[in-house]
């Protein structure tokens, strides 16, 4: 079938959610993890940074990002009208 | 999709009522059993009480699932909700490795460690964002057949049988290493009667019931792993921290273990002990450099003790002296390896590894090298995870394209669970030891200690080389298991605990080898056989053919396992690394480039693999040993870590390929469109098999 203009809006508002959402991930992953030395020096709770990061702190990013994804979408799909309708 | 006499809210609740009597029927039974240790029941019968019991309610839940429908034994008739889903991927994904030996790591390797549990949970973040709404979408079995349907034809098929097959298989062999050791410990049972033991549970449940049975199993095991694993870590916190939430504070318990690093490594004593380990291993060095001069040598200077004891008369002395003569190595070649082992002492001479510091290195350049290891490991956990079909998988059995993104976040919340717990275990057991256990006498070792050196020499050796009677922490050798292992008992909770312990590690492996098990299976009945050989097989024929299949991969993996192949953790890590260079660009690509074809994911995946394999292999010395020209690592990268080269070679050669190629048919091109969007109106394609 033909995808309408709305369509492609659609899409490339996924694109860009995505794209932010990988972005914060690259950067407590890896660029956390190139630095983690320089971050020890600083003290939080008691832990170094970087280690403090790379235990616990990226973590609970990442189940944030996934649980801030599956809401944006789940909005996005209702505003554009390509939901799944009442599944639950 | 069915809605109707069914209403996904109400199995839900029902689900919910079930998994909580479920929850609260379990710890009653640890209460019960508890009660039943103070009685004076033994620590034998309740080691068997937690193995039957809970391998029993595996096999019943298989039972009252089993299944010959097609689409219930495939993708358990896709209407389990996310949350549920969510505890299911939660224990397929946590193995044996990371109930019991990830904790163990980070308390042996300090910062280095924490690559592991970056990278085996931000993998999720790629899982969510770039592939289970769309592979959901798409709706079919197994992944080879979101390969083949996308770029079309049986050699992506094939190629993708057997990535899958070969990562799964390399996996599962690690989880019935597991079974088997840990039904042995706790039972006393041999260890191929354990693997057996644990293989019939296997079994009875993913035969009977597919992937339908497999996922319920999945959720009881997650709820006893993880109460398995919180239970002695909060006790252990309470002692330390004084609060049962010891995440949050045990950062002033690392700064103590910091303090404590520097007083072992400036303390004379401990430094005495180092200095004998460096003499020791420097003559091992010079021994293993003369070998023959350094043997006639050797057995010189016994010889002469024993002449010199005669001629004193002291009897004692004869006696000790002709015990070292009968004690000598008899040739050069056994003699060798007791140089060897001398001169690997080398290892225990460099005081306690700073816990919290990341990538120490003697220069900047060996830091570097350390920081570049620690990301490829992190890059290569993370691709993989999301490459590893047995995960993929289970995001084809939610009831809808939302479903699979909230089951995601979910997944990964359970995951969390126990990998943000892995860390301060280890610091917390860590502290226990360098206070409790160093400067405590020989006379008097603490009760776990003297336990499992009696019992495990392999898990934890103290031997008083300065005989002053005292322990230095440079005279304790510990096996990374012990950590959790012993931990009940480090926290002086009673013997009950280690049992639940036991169970928990007994879910983590039997779950995850479950998931792998129905993986090669499918992808041989499925991918293959039906999709390949038979296309008009009946679906009672291709159901049977799966379950006969899985008996015999699962006997074919027991029999791998009982030859015991060594290095199991660079198995392990190599599945990875196949997984992220193989799986991971055709699949991304396929959802987010429409013009990515059928030739550049040919020659990409071929490409990706080959080079990830030719790094492994040049640079693995299991490989170079057998005679394959070795060659020097590429920028310090260590083996483990190929997917880091292979995975830029696959998404490069794709794009290339594609481009030099024809685009995509326009049937093609619909499939992906209908992938993108969780509802199309009045689409034509409609790719969701039943």
């Amino acid at each position: 079938m033909e995808l309408t203009q709305k369509h492609h809006e659609y899409w490339r508002k996924n694109l860009v959610y995505t794209a932010i959402l990988l972005l914060i991930w690259f950067i407590v992953t890896f660029v956390e993890a190139w630095y983690a030395r320089e971050l020890n020096g600083i003290t939080f709770f008691g832990f170094p940074l970087g280690f403090y990061m790379s235990a616990q702190g990226s973590l609970a990013i990442y189940v944030i990002l996934i649980g801030v994804y599956a809401w944006l979408m789940t909005g996005l799909d209702k505003e554009y009208g390509v939901d799944e309708g009442d599944l639950e | 999709m069915s809605t109707g006499t069914f209403s996904h809210s109400a199995f839900n609740s029902q689900l919910k009522k079930y998994y909580t009597f479920y929850a609260g029927g379990f710890i009653g039974f640890v209460i019960l059993l508890a009660i039943a240790e103070q009685m004076g029941m033994s620590r034998q019968w309740i080691g068997y009480w937690f193995l039957f019991a809970t391998i029993g309610l595996y096999a019943g839940i298989g039972i009252m699932s089993r299944t010959s429908e097609v689409s219930e034994y495939y993708v358990a008739g896709r209407r389990v909700p996310a949350f549920f889903n969510g505890m299911a991927t939660g224990a397929d994904w946590m193995s044996a490795a990371s109930f019991i030996a990830m904790a163990g790591g980070l308390f042996l390797g300090g910062f280095d460690g924490l690559a592991f549990v970056m990278g085996w949970t931000g993998g999720y973040c790629l899982v969510a964002f770039l592939l289970a709404p769309y592979l959901r979408k798409f709706g079919q079995f197994t992944i080879p057949d979101f390969l083949a349907e996308r770029y079309g034809g049986n050699i992506v098929r094939t190629i993708g049988i057997i990535s899958a097959i070969t990562c799964s298989f390399v996996y599962v062999v690690a989880q019935i290493y597991g079974v088997g050791l840990i039904t042995s410990r706790f039972t006393g049972l041999e260890f191929g009667i354990g693997v057996f033991v644990g293989l019939g549970g296997i079994l009875v449940c993913s035969m009977l019931g597919g992937m339908k049975a497999v996922t319920w199993t999945q959720v009881a095991q997650y709820i006893i792993l993880i109460i398995a694993y919180m239970t002695p870590v909060v006790w252990l916190g309470i002692k330390h921290t004084g609060i049962p939430i010891p995440h949050v504070a045990y950062g002033y318990t690392l700064q103590k273990v910091t303090e404590l690093e520097k007083k072992i490594t400036a303390d004379p004593k401990e430094q005495e002990v180092r200095k004998t380990f460096a003499d020791r291993a420097a003559a091992g060095r010079a021994a293993l450099a003369n070998q023959d001069k350094a043997f006639a040598d050797g057995k010189a200077k016994v010889e002469k003790d024993l002449a010199d004891a005669k001629a004193s008369g002291d009897a004692a002395k004869v006696a000790a002296a002709d015990k070292a003569v009968a004690a000598y190595p008899k040739d050069v070649v056994a003699a060798r390896s007791i140089w060897q082992r001398e001169a690997g002492l080398q290892a225990r001479t460099g005081g306690p590894r700073p816990h919290a510091e990341p990538y120490p290195g003697k220069d900047e350049k060996a830091r570097d090298t350390a920081r570049l290891n620690f990301i490829g490991i992190v890059f290569c956990m993370m691709f993989g995870t999301a490459a590893l079909p047995h995960i993929l998988m289970r995001y084809y059995t939610t009831p809808s394209v939302q479903q699979a993104r909230v089951s995601v976040f979910w997944s990964l919340f359970f995951i969390f669970l126990l990998y943000f717990t892995a860390p301060c275990l280890a610091v917390l057991a860590k502290f226990d030891m360098y206070s409790n256990l160093v400067g405590s006498s020989f006379a008097a070792l603490p009760a776990w200690a003297a336990n499992w050196a009696k019992v495990d020499p392999g898990l934890l050796n103290i031997t008083d080389i300065n005989k002053d009677g005292i322990v230095q922490w440079a005279e304790v050798v510990i096996g990374g298991d012990l950590i959790v292992l012993a931990t009940p008992e480090i926290a002086g909770l009673p013997y009950v605990v280690s049992g639940l312990v036991a169970a928990g590690g007994l879910a983590a492996a039997l779950s995850t080898a479950d998931g792998l098990l129905l993986t090669i299976a499918n992808a041989l009945s499925h991918d293959l056989y039906y999709k390949m050989i038979d296309p008009s097989a009946s679906t009672t024929k291709r159901v049977t053919i799966s379950k006969v299949l899985l008996i015999f991969v699962a006997i074919t993996a027991a029999w791998v396992t009982s030859l015991k192949p060594g290095d199991i953790l660079f198995l392990v890590g190599a599945a990875f690394s196949i997984a992220a260079s193989a799986f991971f660009p055709p699949l991304v690509m396929g959802v987010f480039w429409k013009r990515a074809n059928k030739w550049g994911a040919i020659i990409g995946m071929l490409a990706g693999l080959g080079i990830c394999l030719y790094y492994m292999m040049r640079t693995y010395p299991f490989f170079t040993n057998m005679g394959i020209p070795k060659m020097d690592l590429w920028w310090g990268l260590n083996p483990i870590s190929a997917g880091m080269i292979g995975l830029p070679v696959g998404v490069i050669t794709i794009w290339i390929v594609s481009l030099l190629t024809a685009p995509p048919s326009k049937e093609v091109q619909e499939l992906v469109e209908h992938v993108r969007y969780p509802h199309l109106k009045g689409d034509s394609v409609v790719s969701e098999a039943r």
